[in-house]
């Protein structure tokens, strides 16, 4: 295919899917919409994640921090101020009165994962390998303490409740907002040496790419699209606790993207759509299913076969479902 | 608060950990595998002694160690032997620890609930002597005194037989060693062994301070262990193993020293500090001076 055309499929094919969950969402029922919601937001934050691990092959456990820190800023500055004073006597004044809406937060919760990983990145980013993917972990440990013990940034242990709710247009806006500017950057003359750097970092470094500024530019706007897509999930859900932003989501996100295909756009799209789908699926056959003939499974179940494929899936596949290839027509015309 | 106590029970947390690293580290070495699933077997033998309160001692301890060691051999021969056999990038092998890890908690979680079952075996052991004024649990001792049996046995493994010597080949150069007649298999596999043998012996010591097995236990256990590791250095053994130590050491030693108050933050500081050491060293705090840095996984 040519560059344009191929643009189109590669672009395409993410937003396609993102759309169509969206709009099947939108002809169902409260409860079974939000799993489709909850798979958006999943595709947001996993297509954050592939911006710097996908591009650097650097493994990161740190970055449900910045889905952390978008998440509460959004979160906070949409919960009414008066609640608020009752509620959080103790939040610094500045997020006790500020009240803004949906988008504006939104937006908040960019800049905030975005500046909160550039700072992170400064030093972290000179570690590469087990090193750097055990600091980010430490980062993510110290994100989670603080959240769940600092009454000036939060609720603590507590839920924190009464935020707005987004529906699923907002929601797959957000979404496209993250996907759109992940293709731009690894198709950018950036993306390209930083992805020259996974390849072979002797190579990429004697042509004169600096394998440190790369990667700090991947894990600032990375943390930006993770800020961001906390802010979804905030206005997703409706309500958070620090535990839902520690090592479950880190390994979830981190399975969905390894899952799909670490190495394409395309494949961090499919790996949150497929392990969400799969995820809902057990989930109601353990109450009766009909897929041509009634499947039960016993409760407790769903876990255990999540589980059992995933590493199916691994082993049989181990570059991914996708195989690390980007989304293409090509298959079209054979 | 008192010192010489303070010590003693960080000294043996420092033990604990100390195996749990070498666990990983041994598994790490040769095959470049950091096995998140690690914690998993803690927990499986943790369940079996569990479920042998009734027998002996010295029956349930070998019902667990051949437990775990099965269940280790199990996890390579069933995940990881494919996965290295079709060429896995490091991403997919460490994504697939953590699938096996979460595959096992959920199994635990089905089969046993949440509500946790509480081990007897050993329980004796938290009654104290006392030395000069300190109150000592005599699993102190014991916990420091297996960890250091055990370590020495495994080094004389590595250092003083032949599949020793073809393990440490294997861990300096894995497709070298195989041209010279290293038996991949044969070579991993007993690595899994001796993996299993310890992650046995610290489902025994852990369960004696801290009885209550849940499907989750072994997570806590695994992240400071694998933190220890790279703190310590990853390279060999015995840094990896002083590594795990230290952090149950600080850590232990801050929980007893600090007041409830500000140890809340105590996993940050932590954390911090393994930041910092990162920083300063990424080759590991105990690497020798000229040591270079892995840039694998």
């Amino acid at each position: 295919m040519k560059g344009p055309a191929r643009t189109a499929a590669e672009l395409g094919g993410p937003l396609a899917l993102v759309l169509l969950t969206a709009l099947i969402s939108g002809t169902l029922s409260t409860s079974r919409q939000l799993e489709f919601t909850n798979a958006i937001v999943m595709v947001a934050i996993v297509v954050a994640l592939y911006v710097f691990v996908g591009n650097s092959g650097v493994i990161s456990f740190g970055h449900v921090s910045f889905v952390a820190v978008g998440a509460y800023l959004a979160g906070l500055v949409t919960v009414d101020p008066e609640t608020k004073s009752f509620t959080m006597p103790g939040l610094f004044p500045v997020l006790r009165h500020a009240h803004v809406g949906t988008l504006s937060s939104l937006a908040l919760a960019a800049a905030a994962g975005g500046v909160y990983a550039l700072l992170v990145g400064l030093p972290l980013m000179r570690l590469s390998g087990l090193p750097a993917g055990i600091a980010t972990f430490a980062v993510l440990g110290i994100t989670y303490n603080v959240l769940y013990y600092w009454q000036k940034v939060g609720p603590t242990a507590q839920t924190l409740t009464d935020i707005p709710e987004s529906g699923q247009w907002t929601l797959s806006g957000g979404a496209i907002v993250v996907v759109v500017a992940a293709y731009a950057y690894q198709r950018s003359r950036y993306g390209r040496q930083l992805r020259a750097t996974r390849e072979d970092p002797a190579a990429a470094r004697a042509s004169g790419i600096s394998i440190y500024r790369h990667r700090l530019l991947a894990f600032t706007l990375s943390g930006a699209l993770a800020g961001l897509a906390g802010g979804l999930y905030v206005h997703q859900l409706g309500l958070i606790t620090p535990d839902l932003f520690y090592l479950d989501l880190t390994f979830v996100t981190l399975a969905m993207l390894v899952i799909g295909g670490v190495g394409s756009l395309w494949g961090a799209v499919v790996g949150a759509v497929t392990i969400s789908a799969l995820n809902s699926f057990l989930g109601d056959a353990e109450n009766t299913v009909h897929i041509g003939f009634r499947l039960t499974l016993p409760n407790g179940t769903r876990l255990v076969t999540l589980g059992v494929v995933m590493t199916l899936v691994l082993v049989l596949r181990p570059s991914g479902i996708t195989r690390g290839r980007e989304f293409s027509l090509g298959w079209l015309r054979r | 608060m008192n010192w010489g106590q303070a010590i003693a029970d960080a000294i043996a947390l420092g033990s604990l950990y100390g195996l749990v690293a070498v666990g990983i580290g041994l598994v790490f070495g040769i095959m470049r595998l950091v096995n998140f699933a690690y914690g998993e077997l803690i927990t499986a033998g943790a369940y079996v002694l569990a479920y042998t309160n009734a027998w002996p001692a010295p029956l349930a301890i070998a019902a667990c160690v051949a437990a775990v060691v099965a269940l280790s051999l199990a996890m390579e021969r069933v995940a990881f032997r494919p996965l290295r056999h079709s060429g896995a990038s490091p991403a997919t092998m460490l994504v697939a620890t953590f699938a096996v890890s979460f595959l096992l908690q959920s199994v635990y979680l089905l089969a046993f609930g949440t509500r946790g079952e509480i081990v007897g075996t050993l329980g004796q052991l938290n009654s104290a002597f006392t030395v000069a004024g300190v109150d000592i649990r005599w699993i102190v001792p014991v916990t420091t005194a297996t960890g250091l049996v055990l370590l020495a046995a495994t080094a004389a493994l590595l250092n003083r037989t032949g599949v020793g010597l073809h393990i440490r080949a294997a861990s300096q150069d894995f497709r070298t060693a195989r041209i010279i007649g290293v038996r991949a298999n044969r070579v991993i596999g007993l690595s899994f062994v001796v993996a299993g043998v310890l992650a046995a012996a610290v489902s025994v010591l852990y369960t004696v301070s801290n009885p209550l097995v849940q499907p989750q236990m072994g997570v806590p256990i695994t992240i400071f262990a694998l933190i220890g590791v790279v703190v310590g250095g990853l390279d060999r053994l015995w840094t990896a193993a002083l590594g795990g130590f230290a952090v149950g050491f600080v850590y232990g030693m801050c929980a007893d020293l600090l007041s409830s108050q500000s140890s809340v933050y105590l996993p940050s500081v932590v954390y911090g500090l393994v930041i910092l050491v990162l920083l300063l060293r990424p080759v590991g705090l105990f690497a020798p001076l000229r040591a270079r840095t892995v840039e694998r996984v």
